[in-house]
C-alpha cells in the first residue's frame, strides 16, 4: 500500500520533560519520525515542551510548537494548524494519554484529525488492566491469574487454587503504597490486610507471581496489510522482579532455544495482530525457566526505551520505519536504510552480543533506597556490542566516568561472607559486583543460581570475567594472556593492577605483538549483504571492517548515559557539533554508548563507533581513525574529562585547549586569574584535611557552600551554616584527599545568573543572559530561569558582559564558555566557569534564533565570529519571554527529599514561551506537570531565615487570591503576629489532609534536608506522593502565585495564545 | 586442540578445535540464523558442508533429545566464533563439544566468522578443509586440491527402504532426498498417513499405496543430479496433488520443463521476508539453498510464480496453473526459524482433500 494521500499535513507528539522511564529515546524517535514523514514532502508540526531535544529545532519538523503537552493547549494548535492526522506513538506515555485526553473530548472529531498508527481502541486494550485481560483470554495468549478482592476469604481462596508467590496490589494508592508479595499463608494474611487498610476503597488485586522467571522482550512491528516482523529480541540478566528499564539487558536472547524463541515469536505477532498496531510494539513476557511455559507480561503499543534499545542493538531504525507505516506503506514496499537496497521486512540477524546497563541517580540520593524492583529507577543507560557477552558487558561497565575499570569494587571486597550474601538477597545496582565477589569466593554457580535465579549462563560469564582476574594476578603477562584480558574487556589499567606489570611494558607487548582492537560493522544482516552505514564496535579480531577516508576529519567525544546533571541537551551539542563539522566540509565521527539518542542513530554522523568513553576506547578510536583533531567541549563532563589524558597524550583537543580548561576547573589558579583581572568572586580555599577545612572557616564565614572539586552537576554540593555541619559533610558525603580536594566557599546570597557565550579569542558572542528566579543556594539546574532577565539593571547587565569577555579572553576560550554569577545587589561575583556547552545552549540556542553550536564549531574550525554574520558582544533581547521549568522524577524515587538545594535533583525541563511574562511561567508551570490549585488551603513552615517582610507580603497576596493559610507552630505564630490569618496544623492533620485533597498546596521552607525523621520531610513527601504542588523557595512560591493567578482568570479569558517557535522570533 | 580453515582460493583461518578431532572437505556455506544450531547440524540438507555460524555464541542452551532434524549430524563440519562449554537449558542433555566429539563431526571456534561470512559473501560459497588434527597447511592445501565435492547427496542421504508412519488422514507419498524430521511432524500433526519412500522409488512405487498426494522434501546436492527423480515426478504431475520444499521444489521445476542454478552464495538463515502473491502479503522464512529456480525457465511452463524473495527478487514459490501442484524453496516447517509459513502444510492438505489453488 502506498501512502495516504490525504495526508498533508501531520502533528508529531513529543514526549515533553526527561523523567525516569520517559528520557532521551524519545527525542531519538520523535527525531527520526520527523525526518521521515518530512522526507515524503508531508507537513510536519511538532509539539514538545522539551527545549533541550533536537526534535525542537528549526530544521526538524516544518513548525515546531514549544507548548506545554496538554489536550487544551493541544486544541489550541489543532484548530490553529487544521492537520489531517496525529501521530500519538513517539513521544511516550505522555504522548499516547495526550492522544486518548484529545480523543475523549472531542477534539479529533471535531477537527476531522485521524489517529494515526495507532487507534484509541488498540491503546485502551493494551493500557486498560482489563481489557487487556480480556484480550488475551479472547486469543488464547497466557496472562498471570488474578482476582480483585476485598475480603481475606477470597485472597485465602485464590491462593488455595493458583499456589505462592503471590503479588498484592492495593487499588487506587499511588507509588505502590502498601503492595507487597507473600511466598506463604501468612505472609499472605499480612499483605492483604495491609494492601486493604492502603487501598482508599478496601480493594486489592491479587496476582500469580512469577518471580524468578526469566524476562523476555520481543520489538515487534506491524503494517496496515498485517505483515508483521521481529526487530530484536532481548532477554534480561535480571529474571522477573526487576523492572526491565533497571536490568541489565543483552540482545538478541542467549539462553532461549529455538523452539522457545518461535514460540514467544508467535505470541508476538499473534497480539500486536489482534491489537490492530500500525507501527512498532513491545511485548514483555516472562519464560519458566524449568518447563517452557510462559505469561504475558505487558504490552506497549507504541515505540519505547526497549524499542530505542532494539533499534541500536540490531541497527534497524524502529522509528523511522513505523513513521513511514503510520503515513500507509506496508514494510515489503520499503527498503532497509542500512543495506540500501534489501527489504525492510525481514528479521534483523546480529552476528554480536549486546549488552544494556543502567545508570541509577543513588550517588545524588543519600536518602533514596538503593533496592530495585518493579518500580524504575534508572535515569539513563549505556550500551556495547561486541563478539562475546564478557566483552559487551565489561565495556558497558567500563563506560561510566568516574566509575571503576571492571567488576571489582574494593568495599564490596571487603565484605565479610555473611554481609556479601545477604547482600545478595535483594535485587539493588551494586548486585553484578557482589555475584562476582561470591564468585571469587568460590560460591558455585548452582548455589548463586538457587539465591537469585540469575540463569546460570549468565554467571558462567562472570565467572570467566573473575577467574580472568585470578589468571592475570598469578600468572606471567604473556601476549597471549594479555590479549585473552583484553579480548575480553580487562582495561589496561585493571591488567596493570591485577598483573603488577608496568604500564611501559604492557606497552611493549602490545605493540611488538599488535594487540589493538578492530572494528566490525553493525549492518542488520550478520554480513550477508554489503551495507553502507559506517556504524562500527571493537572486538578483539582478525579482520577490520573500518575504511579509513582520505578526507579531513574530527571525532566528537559524546556524553555517554543520561545522568541527573548531565542530560539530553548535551547530546543535542554533540549532534549540532556533527552536522556544522559536515557543513564545514570535514567528516564528522561520533563516538558514544548512549542508545537513547540521536547522536547514536545511524544517520547522523558520518561514521559512529558505538563504544566505550573509557579513554581506551576513545584512544583506540583515535589511533585508527587519526582525526585532525578532537572535540571535547559538547559531551558534557563526561568529555571534557578526558582533555587531560588527550593533551599528555599530545592529541589535539579542538577549540578551548586543555591548559585553560584546566585553569578554569582548578580553583586556585583560577581565583588567582579572577584577582588579577579584578573580577570579585566568594572567597573560597581549598582543602584536603579536617584541619586545613577549620582553618578556612576562620578566614571565612558562615554559610559556606562546601563541594568536591571536578563535579556533575553540583553532586555532594551543600550549603553549610555551622561547623557540626561542616564536620558531617566531610566526614560522610566525601572522602578526603590530595587528589581530591573539597572546595569551601563564602555563600553569596543573592540573585543568580548564567551566562552562556562563543568565543574566538577576539570577541565574543552572548546570545542572551538568563535570570534565575531562585536565589542563590539552589541549583541552577534546579531552578526556574527566565530569558531575558526581568530584573536587572543596564549596569549590571553591561559588567556581566564586561566579565564574560574578560574571562573568555584570559581563558583563552575558543568555542564555548558557560559562567554562573551571583549579584548581592552590589556586587557581581562569578561562582563558576564552565569551559564547554552547557543546559542553557539548547534553549539559548531556540529562542534568540542564534546557531550556538554550529558557531561554536566554525570558531573552533579557525573562523571568527564578526564573520557570521550574528554579530559580537551581547545580542539584542527577542521580544518574547522564556521560562525554564525543572522537573522531577520524584515520584519515582520514592524516599528522596524533594527540597531544592545546591545538589542537582531534577532530571528534565520543560520550556514557557510567550509574549507576556505571566503567560510564560504560567505555560512552563503547566508544561512541568504541576497542578495549579485556584483555591484552598496552603500549608506553610518556613525557616527561621525565610520569615521575612518579602515572605509576609507574598502570603499576603496568597491570601487575597482566596487561599487559607495554616502552618507549623514557628510560622504560625510569626505569621498572626504580622497580622495574617493562619491556624496550626498538627503534622498528622496535615497528612490526613493531603491524602484527604483537603491540603492543595504545601510551602515549605526547610533548616536542613535529607533527614527522612524530620516532620518537614514526612510532609513534602506526602504532598509529592498525593500530587499536592510542594514549593520549597519563596521565590518559587511567587512565581507560582503569577500562574495561579492566570489559572484563575482562564475561565473567563482564552487569552492564552500558542505560537509556533519561528512565529515568535520573526 | 589447535584448528585450522583453509579455503579453496589459499585463505587460512587458524582457531582452536572441538568436538571429533577429524579432517574433513566441503563446501563452506554460513547461516545466519541466531538460535537453531542443533537443528541445523542436523539437517541432511547441509550433508557435504561446513557450516560457518555467522552468530558468535553457538551452544548457549546446550542440547535436546528432542531438536534434531535426523539421526546424525550431517554437515561435515561446525565453525563458530566463541562455543559455550557449560550450557544452560533445562532441556539441555550435552554440550556442543561432546555432542560433536559423539558423533564424530569437527569443529572449529575462535574464528573471525564475520570475516570468513565477508570472504564467502564477496567470492561465493567455496570449497575448504576444516581440521582439528594439527595438519599443516600444506597438507591442507594439498588435501583440498586432490578432493572433488560430491554434488548428489540427494540421491544417498535419505531413508533406503520405504516406512510407513501410520495415520487417520490423507495418505502421502513422500520421496525422501532427506528429510526434515519437522516436515514429517507437521504432517504427522495433520493426521496424514504417510510412506516414505527411498529417492529411487518409480512412479508407479509412489502411486502404489494409493496416496492422495505426493510431498518432495528437501534434500543436499545440485538438484541438476537429480534426473532419475525429475523423471519419475514428470510422470506424476497429472495424476496427484504435489506439495514440493527446497530441493523437491528445484526437481518439481526442472520435471516441469524448467531450469535451476547455482546462487554466488545461497539463502541460510531465518530472516528472509518473503512475498507471497496469493495472500498479498510476506512472510518471514526459514531458508537453507545454495540453488535456485530460474525464473524465465518456468514461465511457459504451465507454472506461475507464487512466492518472490523481497531481497533479491529470485523465486520463493510457485504453483501450476490448473492442477494441484506447488512448491516453495523456503521452510515452512521451520526448524529452526520462524513458524509464519506453515498454513502451506494445510494447503496441502486442501488440495489432497480436492480442494484447489486457485480460489
Amino acid at each position: 500500500m502506498p501512502k495516504n494521500p490525504n495526508l498533508k499535513k501531520i502533528i508529531i507528539l513529543g514526549s515533553g520533560p526527561i523523567v525516569i522511564g520517559q528520557a532521551a529515546e524519545f527525542d531519538y524517535s520523535g527525531t527520526q519520525a520527523c525526518k521521515a514523514i518530512r522526507e515524503e514532502g508531508i507537513e510536519t508540526v511538532l509539539v514538545n515542551s522539551n527545549p533541550a531535544t533536537i526534535m525542537t529545532d528549526p530544521g526538524i519538523a516544518d513548525k515546531v510548537y514549544l507548548e506545554p503537552l496538554k489536550a487544551e493547549f493541544l486544541e489550541k494548535i489543532i484548530e490553529k494548524e487544521q492537520p489531517d492526522g496525529i501521530l500519538a506513538g513517539f513521544g511516550g506515555q505522555t504522548a499516547l494519554n495526550l492522544a486518548m485526553d484529545l480523543a475523549d473530548r472531542g477534539t479529533l472529531k471535531k477537527y476531522n484529525v485521524s489517529l494515526l498508527g495507532v487507534n484509541q481502541q488498540s491503546i485502551q486494550k493494551a493500557e486498560d488492566r482489563d481489557a487487556f485481560k480480556q484480550l488475551m483470554l479472547e486469543i488464547d495468549e497466557p496472562i498471570p491469574p488474578s482476582i480483585i478482592a476485598t475480603s481475606l476469604e477470597e485472597c485465602e481462596a485464590f491462593a488455595e487454587e493458583v499456589g505462592y508467590p503471590l503479588i498484592i496490589r492495593p487499588a487506587y494508592t499511588l507509588g505502590g503504597t502498601g503492595g507487597g508479595f507473600a511466598k506463604n499463608k501468612e505472609e499472605l494474611i499480612l499483605q492483604c490486610q495491609i494492601g486493604m487498610e492502603n487501598s482508599s476503597i478496601g480493594q486489592i488485586l491479587l496476582e500469580k507471581s512469577v518471580a524468578g522467571w526469566k524476562e523476555i522482550e520481543y520489538e515487534v512491528m506491524r503494517d496496515a496489510k498485517d505483515n508483521c516482523i521481529i526487530i530484536c529480541n532481548m532477554e534480561n540478566f535480571d529474571p522477573v522482579g526487576v523492572h526491565t528499564g533497571d536490568s541489565i539487558v543483552v540482545a538478541p536472547s542467549q539462553t532461549l532455544r529455538d523452539t522457545e524463541y518461535q514460540m514467544l515469536r508467535n505470541a508476538s505477532l499473534k497480539i500486536i495482530r489482534s491489537l490492530k498496531i500500525e507501527g512498532g510494539c513491545n511485548i514483555q513476557f516472562a519464560l519458566d525457566p524449568k518447563s517452557s511455559r510462559y505469561i504475558v507480561i505487558e504490552v506497549n503499543p507504541r515505540v519505547s526505551r526497549s524499542s530505542a534499545l532494539a533499534s541500536k542493538a540490531a541497527g534497524y531504525p524502529i522509528a523511522k520505519i513505523a513513521a513511514k507505516i503510520a503515513l500507509g506503506y506496508s514494510l515489503d514496499e520499503l527498503k532497509n536504510y542500512v543495506t540500501g537496497d534489501t527489504s525492510a521486512c525481514f528479521e534483523p540477524a546480529l552476528d554480536y552480543c549486546v549488552v544494556k546497563f543502567p545508570t541509577w541517580p543513588f550517588d545524588k540520593f543519600q536518602t533514596a533506597s538503593r533496592k530495585l524492583g518493579t518500580q524504575m529507577k534508572a535515569t539513563g543507560e549505556v550500551m556495547a556490542i561486541s563478539n562475546s557477552f564478557e566483552n559487551a558487558l565489561l565495556k558497558a561497565l567500563t563506560s561510566f566516568d568516574n566509575k571503576n575499570d571492571g567488576l571489582r569494587i574494593p568495599w564490596i571486597q571487603e565484605l565479610s561472607s555473611e554481609e556479601l550474601w545477604n547482600k545478595l538477597s535483594i535485587p539493588n545496582d551494586q548486585r553484578i559486583y557482589v555475584l562476582a565477589e561470591a564468585l571469587r569466593r568460590n560460591i558455585t554457580i548452582n548455589d548463586l543460581h538457587e539465591k537469585t535465579q540469575i540463569d546460570p549462563w549468565f554467571l558462567n560469564g562472570l565467572k570467566r570475567i573473575t577467574d580472568m582476574e585470578q589468571n592475570l594476578a598469578t600468572s606471567p603477562l604473556t601476549p597471549k594472556l594479555m590479549l585473552e584480558a583484553e579480548a575480553m574487556g580487562f582495561t589496561d589499567q585493571e591488567i596493570k593492577d591485577l598483573s603488577k606489570v608496568h604500564r611501559s611494558a604492557m606497552q611493549d607487548i602490545r605493540i611488538y605483538n599488535d594487540i589493538f582492537p578492530v572494528y566490525k560493522m553493525v549492518d542488520t544482516c550478520s554480513g550477508e549483504f554489503e551495507c553502507r552505514t559506517p556504524y562500527y564496535y571493537s572486538c578483539f579480531d582478525k579482520e577490520d571492517e573500518s575504511r579509513i577516508s582520505n578526507q579531513k576529519k574530527v571525532l566528537v567525544i559524546g556524553s555517554g548515559p543520561i545522568r541527573i546533571g548531565q542530560g539530553i541537551e548535551f547530546d543535542y551539542c554533540c549532534v549540532h557539533g556533527i552536522w556544522a563539522l559536515q557543513k564545514a566540509g570535514y567528516e564528522a565521527i561520533m563516538i558514544n554508548n548512549n542508545p537513547e539518542t540521536v547522536s547514536t542513530d545511524f544517520d547522523t554522523s558520518d561514521k559512529l563507533y558505538f563504544e566505550s568513553l573509557h579513554m581506551d576506547d576513545v584512544m583506540n578510536v583515535i589511533k585508527k581513525e587519526r582525526p585532525e583533531g578532537v572535540i571535547v567541549q559538547f559531551g558534557g563532563q563526561t568529555s571534557l574529562n578526558l582533555a587531560q589524558r588527550l593533551a599528555e597524550r599530545s592529541i589535539h583537543i579542538l577549540g578551548t585547549n586543555y591548559t585553560s580548561i584546566d585553569l578554569a576547573e582548578d580553583r586556585e589558579k583560577f581565583s588567582q586569574l579572577l584577582a588579577e583581572l579584578n573580577i570579585p568572586t566568594p572567597k573560597g580555599f581549598a582543602i584536603t584535611t579536617m584541619q586545613e577545612a577549620f582553618t578556612a572557616v576562620k578566614q571565612l564565614e558562615y554559610p559556606l557552600v562546601v563541594r568536591p572539586s571536578y563535579v556533575i552537576g553540583g553532586r555532594a554540593m551543600q550549603v553549610v551554616y555551622n561547623d557540626l555541619e561542616l564536620e558531617k559533610y566531610l566526614k560522610e558525603a566525601v572522602s578526603l584527599s590530595t587528589e581530591h580536594p573539597v572546595l569551601i566557599d563564602r555563600y553569596i546570597q543573592g540573585k543568580e545568573i548564567e551566562v552562556d557565550a562563543i568565543a574566538d579569542g577576539d570577541d565574543i558572542l552572548i546570545p542572551g543572559i538568563m535570570e534565575h528566579i531562585e536565589k542563590t543556594g539552589v541549583h541552577s539546574g534546579d531552578s526556574i530561569s527566565v530569558y531575558p532577565p526581568y530584573t536587572l539593571s543596564e549596569k549590571v547587565i553591561n559588567t556581566l558582559t564586561n566579565y564574560t569577555k574578560k574571562i573568555a579572553k584570559a581563558l583563552n576560550v575558543n568555542g564555548l564558555i558557560n559562567i554562573q554569577y551571583a549579584c548581592d545587589g552590589e556586587e557581581i561575583y562569578v561562582i563558576e566557569v564552565n569551559p564547554r556547552a552547557s543546559r542553557t545552549v539548547p534553549i539559548l540556542s531556540k529562542v534568540t534564533g542564534i546557531p550556538m553550536v554550529q558557531l561554536a564549531v566554525n570558531v573552533m574550525l579557525g573562523d571568527k565570529l564578526k564573520n557570521m554574520g550574528f554579530g559580537t558582544g551581547l545580542a539584542v533581547n527577542q521580544t518574547l519571554h522564556a521560562v525554564k521549568v525543572p522537573v522531577f522524577s520524584s515520584e519515582k524515587l520514592t524516599d528522596m527529599d524533594v527540597a531544592l538545594g545546591p545538589e542537582m535533583k531534577s532530571t528534565g525541563e520543560v520550556l514557557g514561551l510567550d509574549s507576556e511574562f505571566s503567560h510564560a511561567v504560567y505555560k512552563g508551570f503547566v508544561a512541568s506537570g504541576v497542578l495549579i490549585p485556584t483555591k484552598g488551603n496552603l500549608y506553610i513552615s518556613l525557616r527561621d531565615s525565610e520569615k521575612t517582610q518579602s515572605s509576609i507580603d507574598l502570603l499576603k497576596k496568597y491570601c487575597k487570591c482566596g487561599f487559607s493559610i495554616f502552618g507549623s507552630k514557628g510560622t504560625v505564630e510569626y505569621l498572626n503576629q504580622n497580622k495574617i490569618q493562619a491556624s496550626l496544623l498538627p503534622e498528622e492533620d496535615v497528612l490526613w489532609g493531603i491524602q484527604n485533597k483537603n491540603i492543595h498546596l504545601v510551602v515549605n521552607v526547610p533548616e536542613h534536608m535529607n533527614d527522612p525523621e524530620s516532620q518537614a520531610f514526612h510532609i513534602r513527601r506526602k504532598a509529592t506522593d498525593y500530587r499536592v504542588p510542594v514549593l520549597t523557595c519563596m521565590d518559587t512560591a511567587k512565581a507560582f502565585l503569577l500562574a495561579i493567578q492566570i489559572e484563575q482568570q482562564k475561565k473567563e479569558t482564552t487569552s492564552i495564545k500558542v505560537k509556533a517557535l519561528e512565529e515568535y522570533l520573526q | 586442540m589447535e584448528g585450522l580453515l583453509y579455503l579453496e582460493d589459499g585463505t587460512v583461518f587458524l582457531g582452536k578445535g572441538f568436538g571429533f578431532p577429524k579432517t574433513s572437505v566441503g563446501e563452506l556455506v554460513f547461516n545466519t540464523s541466531m538460535t537453531g544450531y542443533q537443528e541445523i547440524l542436523t539437517d541432511p540438507s547441509y550433508t557435504g558442508q561446513i557450516i560457518n555460524f555467522t552468530y558468535p555464541l553457538i551452544g548457549n542452551y546446550g542440547i535436546t533429545e528432542s531438536e534434531n532434524e535426523s539421526n546424525e549430524i550431517h554437515a561435515f563440519g561446525a565453525i563458530a566464533k566463541h562455543i559455550c562449554f557449560e550450557p544452560s537449558n533445562y532441556k539441555s542433555i550435552d554440550n556442543i563439544d561432546q555432542w560433536l566429539f559423539n558423533r564424530k563431526v569437527p569443529g572449529l571456534f575462535e574464528i573471525d566468522t564475520r570475516a570468513v561470512t565477508r570472504k564467502i559473501r564477496e567470492f561465493g560459497a567455496m570449497k575448504c578443509v576444516i581440521s582439528n588434527e594439527n595438519i599443516s597447511i600444506a597438507d591442507a592445501k594439498k588435501l583440498c586440491e586432490e578432493s572433488m565435492l560430491r554434488q548428489d547427496y540427494m540421491k544417498t542421504v535419505g531413508t533406503k527402504e520405504m516406512i510407513h508412519i501410520p495415520g487417520n488422514g490423507p495418505k502421502v507419498s513422500v520421496l525422501d532426498f532427506g528429510v526434515k524430521t519437522n516436515i514429517l511432524n507437521e504432517l504427522k500433526k495433520r493426521d496424514c498417513d504417510v510412506y516414505l519412500f527411498p529417492y529411487n522409488s518409480t512412479a508407479q512405487q509412489l502411486l502404489s499405496v494409493n496416496p492422495d498426494g505426493l510431498f518432495l522434501t528437501n534434500g543436499p546436492g545440485d538438484p541438476k543430479e537429480a534426473t532419475e527423480a525429475v523423471n519419475e515426478i514428470r510422470l506424476l504431475l497429472h495424476k496427484i496433488p504435489i506439495f514440493g520444499i527446497c530441493m523437491g521444489h528445484q526437481i518439481l521445476a526442472q520435471a516441469v520443463g524448467g531450469t535451476t542454478y547455482k546462487m554466488k552464495y545461497g539463502h541460510r538463515g531465518g530472516n528472509h521476508g518473503v512475498f507471497d502473491k496469493d495472500t498479498g502479503r510476506s512472510i518471514i522464512t526459514s531458508q537453507n539453498h545454495g540453488f535456485a529456480v530460474n525464473a524465465e525457465s518456468i514461465l511457459l511452463t504451465g507454472m506461475e510464480i507464487t512466492h518472490i524473495n523481497l531481497n533479491d527478487r529470485t523465486v520463493e514459490g510457485m504453483k501450476h496453473q490448473s492442477l494441484p501442484v506447488f512448491s516453495v524453496q523456503f521452510h515452512p516447517e521451520a526448524a529452526p526459524g520462524p513458524n509464519d509459513s506453515s498454513y502451506l502444510f494445510d494447503r496441502f492438505l486442501t488440495l489432497m482433500k480436492g480442494g484447489t489453488l486457485h480460489a
